[in-house]
């Protein structure tokens, strides 16, 4: 039994890996519902971001065409659902509940009639593809006890993507916390009647979320199809935008715990497709359907409030009604 | 006073926003190159057109009559109930666990003992979630999404680890013994003299769908229990003044819910399958939010609506059969439901209810 073999490099670069559109889905979510619009839908946007860049990749030959037409079908669906819950003052989650299907349902109609390979785009190639950047002196630094092969290994050759979705961490506590916008934003989510009495917009600001969280969830798909994976199939998704949300909540909507969480449930994720080492490290055997919803028995615990409290933004999911 | 008239609310808003899900598809046949009145013509024929395709359409009617109405009567208590899939996952379990182990001498018995197995899973199912938002304040919708995806693995853990029978390859339990194969439409028809197509997989937990719906609107609208539900719904601090504990309402309206969405593996765990596989809700749980919103959540609305997704699906496969339109094609249909039906109906009551209010003026 040894349980650092846990820390095995290979899993923990692929937990980067498959942090990222996490972390991506979940810093979204974080600026929707911290503007008081919850969003279900973040699954439905990246499945569409994902389908996109994978078709407009393969069919341009270039990577950056694709992630702009992913997030440009993550924007629209985005709209859709500020359309309906802030301009409307529809349900919320029922909006988000449609835009999940409606995701579900088109990228497969659209790519059967775009590439007739039943639902999937073409693999993509060469520049159709985000490849991964070396970092400087990472040749240089391998031999280096510890650090080098963890400097290598883990951080060094991941896509452009990954670096920037770390990099969104501190820009969105910045922005949340540092920014007038993100005092607003916060303040939307908290007690829309306020910010009305300010003068500031609440439909403007929650709008600006939304697109927010929709350019977000482009990124995360658009990683997902054209990054992590070579293209797109069918409900590649998997129910990615779901653990997002639960880490989310893991985090209590903040930023630098929305890394933690979501590093934590790719960690899970990259885990479980490696029973081998869970069996040499613990010296049994861990179901594989036990590690596969882990991430949401934690998030069950969490909103349960066994450990520590996840409080929402207070205004999340209502409309905001002006008085007259 | 009402901006609109009773039958506006009830009917014409459905209807405007079932016709604009109905263009919108339209326009998405167009789109990707087929002719939406041939495959109107095509989903008719398939669905309706004949005994075997109206044994399909009830199949299909029947799992989205018991999510619908399990959707619907949480919808009573103010509750999205979005884990109606997970429920039914569960009441899979129990029927399959009801039919396999216990040596049953006469199907009508087993359906009984099987719907009661069923219903207490997915009863069970929703208990967690509903426990925790009444007592914890963890938001139902997040907690019964959560209990879907846990659902899924906890089935597959029963299906691959326990249930799957020695020597099989397939995640699926073995068949339920002959006794507890239940009489199929066509049988339950003949003795009437009408003839109804052997190979279609409607059954008689079709009634029983009919029976949950009267069921339904005896508990909502004839009983003390329902006033309640109702009262919590509309106003909770209006039913605590009255006395109504949120506890108990909460509880017992996702319990009733939770049990309804597992009873749906009558049909298609008892009914069809005959056995349980690891796919065997195929998204019906999901389909009854749809149901339950253009339903209206009132168990006649739901039987229609039932149906029309029944028809819907049959005739999506007939498509997908003859046409190059994929079955997706429904996914599609069913979210633009949802989204116009539940998302969207301000959009369409909004201007409906200035028509009215100046109709009412010009006649003043």
């Amino acid at each position: 039994m040894d349980i650092f073999a846990l820390l095995d490099l290979s899993v923990l670069d692929s937990t980067v890996r498959l942090a990222t559109p996490l972390l991506l889905a979940c810093l979204a979510g974080l600026f929707s519902e911290r503007a008081g619009i919850f969003d279900i839908g973040l699954e439905g946007k990246m499945l569409a971001a994902a389908f996109f860049s994978a078709a407009i990749a393969a069919t341009s030959g270039n990577v950056w065409y694709g992630l702009l037409a992913g997030i440009a079908s993550s924007l629209a669906l985005a709209g859709l659902h500020g359309l309906a819950s802030i301009t409307f003052r529809g349900n919320q989650l029922i909006s988000g509940v449609a835009i999940n299907f409606l995701a579900a349902g088109m990228t497969v109609l659209i790519a059967q009639n775009m590439f007739r390979q039943g639902g999937r785009t073409p693999s993509l190639i060469g520049e159709g593809r985000f490849e991964g950047i070396p970092l400087p002196f990472a040749e240089a630094l391998r031999d280096v006890p510890v650090i080098g092969p963890v400097y290598y290994e883990v951080i060094s050759g991941h896509s452009i993507l990954v670096y920037l979705a770390f990099a969104l961490v501190p820009l969105t506590w910045w922005v949340l916390y540092r920014t007038r916008f993100g005092l607003r934003l916060r303040a939307v989510g908290e007690n829309p009647a306020a910010v009305d009495t300010a003068g500031v917009s609440v439909i403007g600001l929650r709008f600006a979320a939304v697109a927010i969280c929709g350019v977000l969830c482009g990124i995360a798909g658009a990683y997902l199809a054209t990054g992590l994976q070579a293209g797109f199939v069918k409900d590649m998704t998997a129910g990615r935008g779901f653990i997002a949300l639960a880490a989310l909540i893991f985090a209590k909507w903040r930023p630098w715990h929305a890394l933690s969480a979501t590093l934590l449930f790719g960690y899970l994720q990259a885990i479980a497709l490696r029973p081998d080492i869970i069996e040499s490290a613990l010296g049994f055997k861990v179901q594989v359907q036990l590690l596969d919803a882990l991430p949401y028995i934690l998030t069950v615990v969490i909103l349960a409030g066994f450990v520590g409290k996840a409080i929402p933004p207070k205004a999340g999911g209502e409309p905001y009604v002006k008085e007259r | 006073m009402d901006k609109m008239p009773k039958w506006a609310d009830v009917v014409l808003i459905p209807l405007i926003s079932l016709l604009l899900a109905a263009i919108i598809s339209a326009l998405v046949i167009l789109g990707i190159g087929e002719d939406p009145v041939e495959a109107v013509k095509l989903m008719v024929d398939g669905a309706l057109g004949s005994t075997y395709g109206w044994g399909y359409t009830l199949y299909y009617a029947t799992n989205f009559l018991f999510t619908g109405l399990a959707v619907s009567v949480a919808f009573h208590a103010r509750m999205f109930n979005i884990g109606g899939e997970g429920q039914a996952m569960l009441g899979g379990l129990g029927a399959a666990l009801v039919c396999l182990f216990i040596p049953w001498p006469h199907w009508s018995l087993a359906l009984i003992a099987a719907a009661t197995g069923a219903a207490i899973f997915g009863a069970a199912w929703a208990a967690i979630p509903a426990y925790l938002q009444a007592k914890r304040g963890s938001h139902i919708v997040i907690t019964t999404i959560m209990f879907n995806f846990i659902a899924a693995a906890v089935l597959n853990y029963f299906l691959v680890n326990l249930l799957r029978p020695a020597g099989s390859m397939d995640p699926a339990t073995a068949r339920f013994p002959e006794a507890v194969h239940l009489p199929k439409l066509h049988d339950i028809l003949a003795p009437l003299g009408i003839e109804f197509s052997n190979r279609a997989p409607a059954n008689i937990s079709f009634l029983l769908a009919i029976a949950a719906c009267i069921f339904v609107w005896l508990l909502i609208w004839r009983t003390k229990l329902g006033f309640e539900i109702r009262s919590f719904g509309k106003s909770e601090q209006g039913a605590l003044y009255a006395g109504i504990s949120p506890v108990k309402i909460t509880m017992i309206a996702m319990l009733i819910s939770g049990a309804l969405a597992g009873m749906m593996a009558t049909n298609n765990v008892m009914g069809e399958a005959e056995r349980l596989v690891l796919n065997s809700t195929e998204g019906a749980g999901f389909i009854g939010i749809a149901v339950a919103l253009m339903g209206r959540s009132h168990p006649f609305g739901v039987f229609l609506a039932a149906i029309l997704f029944g028809f819907l699906y049959q005739g999506g496969a007939e498509l997908a059969l003859w046409t190059k339109i994929p079955r997706e094609l429904i996914v599609v249909i069913q979210a633009l439901v949802i989204l116009f039906t539940g998302a969207l109906d301000n959009m369409v009551r909004m201007p409906l209810e200035k028509i009215f209010v100046a109709l009412r003026k010009g006649k003043a």
